[in-house]
């Protein structure tokens, strides 16, 4: 396999088939909290996928580096954790200091991003998957952008639904669940192409 | 059920069992909930370590609470939580392979369960030992419960078999979509519905709000939503918007008084004037 194909079915691969939300069940609570709008959902993914991809290239680095010349490895859950802490908060310093526009724009989701598993979620699966550096990046981003099309579509879908006539026992969050088991329906589709 | 009095053993299993379930009521852990839940035995698995871990991490908070600095708390809470997370991975991967096997990477993800930071900050950072300790035990076990019920369920409809042992006959086919992906979320979406229909109390069927669980994206509430720092600006803006909001209002209702005061004091004016007319026509007679 050439390169591109390689980068191309790792894209593919992270972003519909193995869906970060929908079939990892990962960064769930953003996903059914902050999808009202797809204004916000859109800030949220992108704010993800910032941190997510960062993350993957940190989080390698420091296990290629440090921790597997060093036989830590069983330290990965700490280190990783510690490591999303503290670059979420540098992130968010960084971009107040030098890009207000992007602050204002992701400034707000990026403190609710330490906690959803999703980050921690893909820096462990690179390691478990023992991907070099450059597909650790790859994946992360891919997995990140998974995640940012799946809230999209599903504040869309809500933004409709808001008009909708549902019956009053499935309003707000049951109807939101099964808006989301029907997506993941749609989205195992992608099983087969590969 | 007669009132428990606060802060006892038996208390604290009742509130984490029952009163506030962490699955059923708060609406915590959502992750691990629909993801681990395609068989009893794996909820099981699951709703232990967790509870393993929180009992523990809540003993040290509850015996650290006074020496860690209020400002590095989070990070704090967060290296106690992982270290306890990396002991029971290890745990589980010497001694029981198959359990480690089927939850794989939700095992070390059990760091960022919001239930444990939760509990972690609203309780065993303010309480004494011992009821921290079965404030986790009760927790852990509701989340246990709640799981291996879904667990259940979903084993029940997508495979005809409940741990692992065959109940519903061959003949039967199973609904193999409920121990997929869909499946989690059709359980779970019928589950909220009917807390709605019945009214109970849960997190789910609370005025809508800034969000509509007790995790879902009202993190500026959440405890876990850490980084130190960053989670008091986020409260901080919010209170200075509510700040903000309640500062107009009151203006508003200022100047709509006002406003009423000086079409009274129209009125009276008008009255008198009136007055003094009839009181000039009188005499005029």
């Amino acid at each position: 396999m050439t390169d591109f194909t390689v980068i191309l079915l790792t894209l593919v691969s992270t972003v519909f088939i193995n869906n970060v939300v929908l079939s990892q069940f990962m960064g769930l609570c953003p996903f059914l909290g902050v999808s009202k709008q797809i204004k916000t959902a859109a800030g949220m993914g992108a704010a993800v996928i910032f941190v997510i991809t960062v993350a993957s290239a940190l989080t390698s680095a420091i296990y290629r580096g440090i921790l597997l010349p060093l036989e830590l490895t069983y330290l990965n859950t700490i280190v990783f954790i510690a490591v999303i802490a503290a670059l979420v908060q540098f992130a968010e310093m960084f971009l107040k200091k030098f890009s207000p526009p992007l602050y204002t724009a992701l400034g707000v989701y990026l403190p609710l991003i330490t906690t959803n598993c999703a980050v921690l979620g893909a820096a462990l699966t690179n390691v478990q998957k023992d991907y070099s550096f450059g597909m650790s990046v790859l994946s992360g981003f891919g997995t990140a952008a998974g995640f940012a099309v799946a809230i999209i579509i599903m504040a869309g879908i809500r933004e409709k639904m808001a008009h909708a006539p549902i019956p009053k026992a499935f309003r707000g969050m049951p109807i939101t669940l099964l808006t989301a088991g029907l997506m993941a329906i749609a989205f195992m589709g992608f099983g087969s192409i590969a | 059920m007669k009132q428990l009095k606060k802060n006892t053993p038996l208390e604290r299993l009742w509130n984490g069992i029952i009163k506030e379930n962490p699955t059923f009521i708060l609406m915590l852990g959502m992750c691990p909930t629909l993801a681990v839940t395609t068989g009893a035995i794996n909820g099981l698995g699951m709703g232990l370590s967790t509870a393993a871990v929180l009992i523990m991490s809540n003993m040290v908070i509850s015996l650290l609470r006074k020496v860690i600095p209020g400002g590095v708390r989070m990070p704090a809470y967060i290296v106690i939580v992982a270290s306890f997370v990396t002991i029971i991975e290890m745990l589980l991967h010497a001694f029981v392979t198959s359990v480690y096997d089927s939850l794989g990477i939700f095992i070390p993800l059990i760091v960022v369960n919001c239930i444990i930071l939760g509990r972690a900050e609203a309780y065993a950072s303010k309480n004494k030992v011992i009821p921290s300790i079965f404030d986790g035990l009760g927790m852990g076990l509701g989340f246990t419960v709640a799981l291996t019920l879904i667990g259940m369920v979903r084993e029940f409809l997508g495979a005809g078999t409940l741990f692992g042992i065959q109940v519903i006959p061959d003949v039967i086919p199973p609904i193999t979509i409920f121990i997929l992906a869909p499946g989690a979320f059709f359980v779970l979406a019928c589950l909220t519905a009917l807390q709605n229909k019945l009214n109970a109390p849960s997190a789910t069927n609370r005025p809508e709000g800034e969000a509509s669980m007790a995790c879902g994206g009202n993190c500026a509430k959440c405890a876990g939503s850490c980084g130190a720092g960053n989670h008091q600006a986020v409260i901080s803006d919010v209170t200075a918007r509510k700040e903000a909001e309640a500062q107009a209002a009151k203006a508003a209702a200022a100047e709509k008084k006002a406003a009423a005061d000086r079409a009274k004091a129209l009125q009276a004016e008008k009255a008198a004037q009136a007055a003094e007319k009839a009181v000039g026509g009188d005499n005029h007679d």
